[in-house]
């Protein structure tokens, strides 16, 4: 990497994240000030332009990208309109030992004094709260699922092609003859889409007035500036601020400049899940890098070096920070930009071009938390570009995790999309399919699937708590067979999704009543046609996905209970839940039978997969096409980013010979220690799951260097990922270290600040894990091979 | 000779091998060897027959050895069960009672239907990486009749087939083995017969005749090379005189595919506690890079592919 990016990168790694207050200072004031006279739209797109107009704007020494959420890099701001944090809350997060916002001392004085009044019982989750039942906030609290809505916007969003093509001068056109189109007579909700119109209007000009204030700083500092050639780098940065994002890009730079002033306005209109991503990021900036090359106005470094320096922007936007339970499913900085590389293209060609190889050496020398990438396999990518992947993988920071591309696009096929939408599709957040630019994916939640279980083990009643909290599905000890038993298990399931489906239906209608997002509507096909807002079921397609963690366990569960309980007799229902109550305490030889005699998932084993593949196909029958506000959106997903960790905390000892209190299976990776049989074992046995009617799934494979120390090793690390993609699996990802290394971590943090490893669907610096998430690191099965 | 209900004893099955030849692989180690190399890494391989291997660090000591064993092999000592081996007759119910898997019986018997259903399970494996399945040991011609039933029936399904052999078997054996096998991993472990004898239990004359025929049906036939594999053991073998005269062996051969120089590690030395065997090796240490390069050059000197580990 050259001097700049040094510099940049070494700015980025080294600022410590912050809180900046004036996002809701001066959202405060706007509220207080307008509240009630705008329609909600309205009122969102206003309070975004003032925003634009008024906040401060920042251009770094030596920056070519330009453009912070906040005042400064790796300043979050907060959403108090959402949910407002209280004095303590930051004082928690000024304090804590991990992932820590720094924030002052007379900025909580003036929160307290300026915010925080006001918003008392105004903010949305003051509303959502007020009106959720209790059957529902009992399952909440005994960690049977979360709620994604409850501290962040419904997001999870990313973008196609079409801002490189069509400026926010030529979407206000298009606004404007939707809202002519109008049939005033006829259609009962004209008032409604012209007020939604109205507001994407004003958010269309809030964000060219937004980078029009950065042209105007640069042109400022370029009049002060003494040496030539940055005088030159702050005029060009004006002269392209001054035409994007107004205008369609015309050149490399300014494409990515586009992106990156498109990505500040939806995470400065709300703070939505996942931030925003990039989709297809090399696909869309192929064309304006081989027009550079061939006009002579570019060449690879140059692309290189203004592509790092987008990498840093991303890296100086952290997540914004949360408290209570969602700080426990993903405690990160990271907010989730994925940037897809590879895959294919609209017409169904091979998307890899040169865009792709310089961003995975971007991704290899930067060597950030942020943004995350990852590579898209099809049966016409290149294997030197796969090969080139695995080589980066191997560095062990679990960058770049590899996703089927040709899995993602029949799944979208499955959810009943267009073709050339499907193709133009991939993942975002960790391994969430969805078609760029074109729809609303929005996560609803993880399911604690082990606790459903655990709740039919206790006839409905929660044993951390002795509080009933589920439904009676009759006393485990008088089922005849296991076919009794699972009945009794699906009927528990179908009590807990039909709570959580019900609550989640109005927590989204309370989005799309009361914060709308205009912004991100005019940047998702079909709201401006349609006059409806991105959380209104504007897009052309919607999906509510519901997260399903801990298949791992619930099959090896299942595979105890039906082997020695109802067919071989060693166990008895009643010693079974006696030993699970005492956390198998005084039971140690029972909790080695089951742990070394079970059948279990990950091994290839059609006793224990057939388990599996029974448990998946019932979260799709309860699940699968269930009606939200949108139509029949519910879709599974097998995700568990690292909920796994805090279900586990509130699931008692489970009768695979897991202690209470400890992690679950991740995502839908065997149970740590269960697959004995190496990688092809597992990855068969995760074949044996229908992906495609999921809207994906996460397999976390860990291997030591010694295994891929060579080229033939990589091969074989290349030719895993092909099967595995061969038999229909949709994501596979590597950590790639030793025990030994992450001990020494563990002892000597500081030696190892550098050390990225891969968590769930993201990456994160090991030494910032707190000691729960680094163990479960070590003991994911090491596939160490002599 | 061979027969499809031929049965066979096989100590270990491994998928994902990626150290056994071309490609993701699976292995099959089959039971029994007639050598008995210092440095053995499955010194649970040697013995033809099915043994007890004793894990004391997973025994949480709750006795069901001691109460299942129905020779009385197992006997309480300081707390924790031990096995008399004299008084083992390898009934196995010591390893079924054993909660912890801290019994286990290395040997299983096997048909070859059943190590046909065993390697088709990685077939998509095999076809994307070039890879296939590897027949390792012991010695696997110790098994000649049970190895040759397997090569011919694998063969028909058109997987790769590679054989891990000491070369210490019957010559009809090996040509036989040869009209199914694609490519023979080919151990040489040191030329002068009297120290082979020394180190390895047996002479190599016998050996290194079947090499020689060997190579010559290879080149006849057209089909099948072979690998040589020389494990570089400091002491034993890692000698100037020793280690040209193998690269000279290699450069002679006209069916040849290439060399691996193994480094000598001693990760087997663990199982040695298990089996309670002694360990003959403790003070050999691996040779270091500059030895594991010199002796790599000598065979790339001679124009022999030459490739470092397995």
């Amino acid at each position: 990497m050259n001097e700049r990016i040094a510099k940049l990168r070494k700015e980025s790694f080294e600022t410590a994240p912050s809180i900046s207050i004036e996002r809701a200072l001066l959202t405060t004031d706007f509220y207080r000030e307008n509240d009630g006279k705008y329609s909600a739209p309205v009122m969102r797109a206003l309070n975004f332009y003032n925003l634009c107009e008024k906040k401060t704007i920042y251009i770094g020494e030596d920056e070519l990208i330009v453009g912070e959420r906040g005042p400064l890099p790796k300043a979050v701001s907060t959403f108090p309109e959402l949910n407002c944090h209280s004095a303590e809350d930051l004082k928690i997060l000024n304090s804590r030992p991990m992932t820590r916002y720094s924030v002052r001392e007379e900025d909580i004085e003036l929160y307290s004094e300026k915010v925080i009044p006001y918003w008392k019982g105004r903010t949305l989750r003051d509303k959502i709260f007020s009106n959720l039942p209790k059957d529902w906030i009992d399952l909440y609290e005994a960690g049977c699922f979360t709620e994604f809505m409850e501290q962040r916007a419904p997001g999870h969003t990313a973008l196609d092609g079409t801002i490189y093509r069509t400026g926010l001068l030529d979407m206000k056109k298009k606004i404007a003859e939707a809202r002519k189109k109008l049939d005033w007579l006829n259609d009962p909700f004209a008032t409604e889409k012209s007020e939604e119109l109205q507001a994407m209007n004003i958010a269309c000009d809030a964000s060219i007035l937004f980078a029009r204030r950065h042209a105007d700083l640069a042109e400022k500092m370029a009049k002060s500036e003494k040496n030539t050639s940055r005088k030159e780098e702050l005029l060009k940065i004006a002269d392209v601020c001054r035409h994007v994002p107004a205008h369609a890009p015309r050149d490399f730079h300014e494409a990515i400049q586009t992106y990156w002033f498109t990505h500040l306005g939806t995470i400065t209109e709300l703070n939505g899940w996942d931030a925003m991503s990039p989709g297809h990021f090399d696909i869309h900036l192929a064309p304006f890098y081989e027009k550079g090359i061939r006009e002579g106005t570019l060449d690879r470094e140059k692309a290189k070096e203004i592509i790092s320096c987008f990498w840093v922007k991303v890296n100086n936007t952290p997540a914004p920070p949360k408290v209570g339970v969602t700080a426990a499913e993903s405690g990160t900085y990271n907010d989730f930009t994925q940037i897809n590389l590879g895959g294919i293209t609209e017409d169904g060609a091979d998307g890899v071009s040169e865009v792709s190889y310089i961003m995975l050496d971007v991704l290899d020398e930067l060597q950030l938390l942020q943004p995350q990438a990852s590579v898209h396999i099809s049966t016409k990518t290149p294997e030197r570009f796969l090969k080139y992947a695995c080589r980066v993988m191997r560095r062990g920071s679990g960058y770049p995790s590899a996703f089927n591309a040709d899995a993602v696009f029949m799944e979208q096929l499955g959810m009943g999309k267009r073709v050339e939408d499907a193709r133009t599709g991939g993942t975002s957040g960790c391994i969430e399919t969805g078609s760029f630019g074109k729809e609303a994916y929005i996560l609803h939640g993880y399911l604690n699937v082990p606790k459903i279980l655990e709740l039919t083990l206790n006839n409905g009643i929660d044993p951390l708590t002795g509080e009933k909290i589920g439904t009676a599905t009759g006393d485990p000890t008088h089922f005849k067979d296991f076919e009794e038993f699972y009945r009794a298990f699906e009927k528990q399931l179908a009590h807990v999704v039909d709570i959580k489906i019900r609550t989640d239906n109005y927590i989204q209608r309370m989005f799309a009543r009361c914060a709308p997002a205009p912004y991100l509507s005019v940047l998702i096909h079909d709201c401006i046609e349609n006059g409806k807002d991105y959380y209104d079921g504007g897009p052309r397609y919607n999906t509510d996905y519901i997260q399903c963690c801990g298949i791992g366990t619930v099959t090896d569960s299942l595979s105890v209970l039906k082997k020695h309980i109802y067919e071989e007799g060693i166990l008895s229902m009643d010693g079974l839940l006696n030993a699970l109550h005492d956390n198998w305490k005084e039971h140690e030889d029972l909790r080695q039978i089951v742990w070394n005699k079970t059948p279990f998932f990950g091994n290839d084993d059609d006793y224990a997969d057939e388990i599996m593949q029974r448990v998946y196909s019932s979260l799709i029958d309860t699940i699968d096409g269930r009606n939200s506000p949108k139509g029949p959106t519910y879709h599974v997903n097998m995700l568990s980013t690292t909920c796994h960790i805090y279900f586990g905390k509130k699931l008692g000892a489970t009768p695979n010979g897991r202690f209470a209190h400890t992690p679950e299976s991740d995502g839908t990776s065997p149970s740590h220690g269960a697959d004995r049989h190496g990688p092809t074992a597992v990855v068969k046995s995760l074949s044996k799951m229908n992906q495609i009617q999921s809207g994906g799934t996460l397999l976390n494979q860990r291997f030591l260097p010694s295994v891929l120390k060579d080229d033939s090793g990589l091969t074989k690390m290349s030719k895993l990922v092909r099967t595995y993609f061969n038999l229909g699996g949709h994501h596979i990802q590597f950590n790639v270290v030793d025990t030994e290394t992450l001990r020494k971590a563990q002892k000597c943090p500081d030696e190892y600040r550098g050390l990225l490893v891969r968590v769930a669907g993201y990456s994160d610096y090991f030494v910032d894990l707190d000691e729960h998430h680094q163990e479960e690191i070590i003991a994911r099965t090491a596939q160490e091979t002599f | 000779m061979s027969d499809e209900n031929a049965r066979g004893i096989v100590f270990d099955i491994k998928r994902y091998s990626i150290h056994d030849g071309p490609g993701i692989r699976t292995t099959f180690f089959l039971k029994g060897c007639p050598l008995s190399c210092w440095w053995c890494h499955n010194p649970e391989g040697i013995s033809p027959f099915p043994i007890v291997i004793h894990h004391p660090r997973r025994c949480i000591g709750c006795g069901r050895c001691v109460t299942a064993c129905p020779s009385g092999a197992w006997e309480w000592s300081d707390g924790r069960p031990v096995q008399n081996r004299e008084k083992c007759t390898l009934t196995a119910a010591c390893a079924r009672a054993c909660p912890s898997s801290a019994i286990e019986i290395a040997g299983k018997e096997m048909s070859v239907e059943e190590v046909l259903r065993e390697a088709r399970k990685d077939i998509p494996f095999f076809d994307e990486s070039g890879g296939g399945v590897t027949f390792s040991g012991g010695e696997p011609f110790l098994q000649a009749e049970f190895l040759i039933a397997n090569l011919k029936r694998l063969y028909r399904e058109d997987i790769h087939i590679a054989v891990d052999t000491s070369g210490f078997c019957k010559e009809e054996d090996l040509l036989e083995a040869a009209g199914y096998t694609d490519l023979f991993l080919f151990d040489i472990k040191v030329i002068d017969p009297k120290k082979h004898e020394y180190y390895t239990g047996v002479s190599n004359l016998t050996i290194l005749s079947n090499l020689r025929k060997l190579d010559e049906f290879l080149y006849t036939g057209q089909k099948g090379k072979i690998n040589l594999r020389f494990p570089l053991i400091p002491g034993i073998n890692d000698d100037h005189e020793n280690i040209t005269a193998t690269a000279d062996l290699a450069a002679s051969m006209k069916s040849i595919s290439g060399v691996n120089v193994l480094p000598y590690h001693s990760t087997g030395e663990g199982k040695y506690k298990n089996l309670e065997k002694k360990y003959k090796m403790r003070k050999v240490l691996p040779p270091d890079d500059e030895k594991v390069n010199e002796t790599m050059k000598m065979f790339s000197e001679r124009n022999i592919e030459t490739i470092k580990g397995g």
